[in-house]
C-alpha cells in the first residue's frame, strides 16, 4: 500500500519517541540497581514493581510507535544521504523500534513463567495478566537473560543512534537531529525554503 | 396429635437433648476438659495472604510451641501463650522463605521470636471461644482476636480450629502491599495435651 510520505515527523511521534526513550533509559538504569545482590530486599521488590510498571508503559508506547511507523506517514531521509546511508539508518530505526516492543515482552515473560507468580499491577492499577506459559524456574532464568541482553545491546544500539545523530547535526549540518526536536527547532534554512502562499 | 403441638414437642425434644449434639465432637463439660495443656507438635499453623488478580501465597511455620490453660469456673480468665519461630517459615518456594525471613518481613535473624499471650476469653458457643490477646512481632505489639472452634477430645488430647485475621502493616511487615493483601487469615489447628 503506497503511504503518502513527508519531509518530517509529526508531534505525535516526536512525543512518542522521546517519551519512550526516557523510558527505555530510566528501565536499564532501574533494571541494573535493581538486580544488584546487597541490594534491600523490600526496596528490591518495590524497584521491580515499578520496573514492571513502567515497563508495560514503554510496551504500550513502542507498540503503538511501531504501528504507526508501519501504516502512517512515512517520513523521507533527509537530502544528501548516500544509498548505504539510507539503508544504515532504516534498519537501525526499524531495529529500535523492534527491540522496544521485544524487550518488554521478554521483560513481561520472565513474570509469566515464574513460578512466584508475582502480579504485575501496573501503578497499582492495572493487574495486566500473565502471559499463558508454562511456569518453571528453568524459562523464567531464560527468559531473563535474553531480557537483560536484548536490553543491553538495545543500550549499545541508543549509543550508535545518538552518536549518528549528533555527527548528523554537528559535523553534517543536517536536520536529522533538529527534525527529531520539533518545529521550534528547525534551522532558518528550512524556513526560508517554504514556498510564499 | 395436632400439628402444631408436634412442632412444639419437636422443639422441646431439640432443646432438652445436651448441647453437644449440636457440635461436630462431643463437647466435653469445662470442669472435665479443665486443665493444662502443652501445644503439641503436630498442631499445624498455616497463613495465606491474597494476592491482587487470585491467587496468593500459602505457608506454614514448623517451629512452634505454646501451653493452654482451661479454667472451668471462670473460661474468661483462661490462658494462652503462644511462640513461634518465623525462620521456619515455609510457602514452597525458597526465595519466598527467603524473603519472608529478610528484613523486608521477619527479620528473623533479629527478631527470633512471633508471640502471643491472651488477655481474656469469651464464649461464643457450646464449643466455641473467641480469644483476645496481645500479638508481638518484629518489635510491635498489638491486640488482635482469634476464634477458636472445639475439633476433638479424648480426655487426654484436646484440638481446636483456631482462625484470625492480622493486618501486617501493624508490625511493620505491609511490604508488597497492595499487590499482596494487608490481611494475612491464619486458619491453625492447634492440639493440647495435658501436661
Amino acid at each position: 500500500m503506497p503511504r503518502r510520505s513527508a519531509g518530517g515527523y509529526d508531534l505525535v511521534a516526536i512525543a512518542l519517541h522521546w517519551t519512550i526513550a526516557v523510558l527505555i533509559l530510566g528501565l536499564l538504569v532501574l533494571g541494573f540497581i535493581m538486580t544488584r545482590r546487597s541490594i534491600d530486599p523490600a526496596l528490591q521488590f518495590s524497584l521491580f514493581q515499578w520496573h514492571k510498571s513502567f515497563g508495560m508503559l514503554a510496551l504500550l508506547m513502542a507498540a503503538v510507535r511501531l504501528v504507526r511507523s508501519l501504516t502512517a506517514v512515512r517520513v523521507k531521509p533527509v537530502e544528501g544521504l548516500s544509498a548505504l546511508e539510507r539503508r544504515t539508518a532504516h534498519a537501525m530505526h526499524y531495529l529500535l523500534l523492534t527491540l522496544a516492543v521485544v524487550v518488554p515482552v521478554a521483560g513481561w515473560m520472565i513474570a509469566s513463567a515464574s513460578p512466584l507468580e508475582i502480579p504485575t499491577f501496573a501503578f497499582n492499577l492495572v493487574v495486566i495478566p500473565h502471559l499463558p506459559v508454562p511456569k518453571s524456574e528453568a524459562a523464567e532464568m531464560w527468559w531473563t537473560t535474553v531480557h537483560a541482553v536484548l536490553a543491553y545491546s538495545t543500550l549499545a544500539l541508543v549509543f550508535l543512534h545518538s552518536a549518528a545523530a549528533l555527527y548528523h547535526h554537528y559535523v553534517r549540518h543536517d536536520d536529522v537531529l533538529t527534525r527529531m526536536l520539533g518545529s521550534r527547532y528547525r534551522t532558518v534554512k528550512t524556513s526560508i525554503e517554504e514556498p510564499e502562499p | 396429635m395436632t400439628r402444631k403441638t408436634a412442632v412444639i414437642a419437636a422443639m422441646l425434644l431439640t432443646m432438652s437433648l445436651p448441647q453437644a449434639s449440636f457440635s461436630a465432637v462431643d463437647v466435653p463439660s469445662l470442669a472435665e476438659a479443665a486443665g493444662r495443656y502443652a501445644i503439641t507438635p503436630g498442631s499445624r499453623i498455616a497463613f495465606a495472604v491474597d494476592q491482587v488478580g487470585g491467587g496468593g501465597i500459602k505457608g506454614k511455620f514448623g517451629k512452634f510451641s505454646g501451653t493452654f490453660n482451661l479454667k472451668a469456673g471462670d473460661l474468661a480468665h483462661s490462658m494462652v501463650n503462644f511462640d513461634l519461630k518465623p525462620e521456619s517459615v515455609s510457602t514452597g518456594q525458597d526465595r519466598i522463605d527467603a524473603f519472608l525471613r529478610s528484613g523486608a518481613v521477619f527479620d528473623s535473624s533479629r527478631f527470633e521470636t512471633i508471640s502471643f499471650r491472651s488477655e481474656r476469653v469469651e464464649q461464643t458457643g457450646p464449643d466455641s471461644a473467641r480469644i483476645t490477646g496481645t500479638l508481638t512481632a518484629k518489635g510491635h505489639s498489638s491486640s488482635e482476636i482469634f476464634d477458636v472452634k472445639l475439633t476433638s477430645w479424648n480426655g487426654r488430647k484436646i484440638g481446636f480450629k483456631v482462625s484470625g485475621k492480622i493486618y501486617r502493616s501493624r508490625y511493620a511487615m505491609d511490604v508488597g502491599t497492595p499487590i499482596y493483601s494487608n490481611v494475612v487469615q491464619f486458619d491453625m489447628v492447634i492440639e493440647g495435651e495435658r501436661s
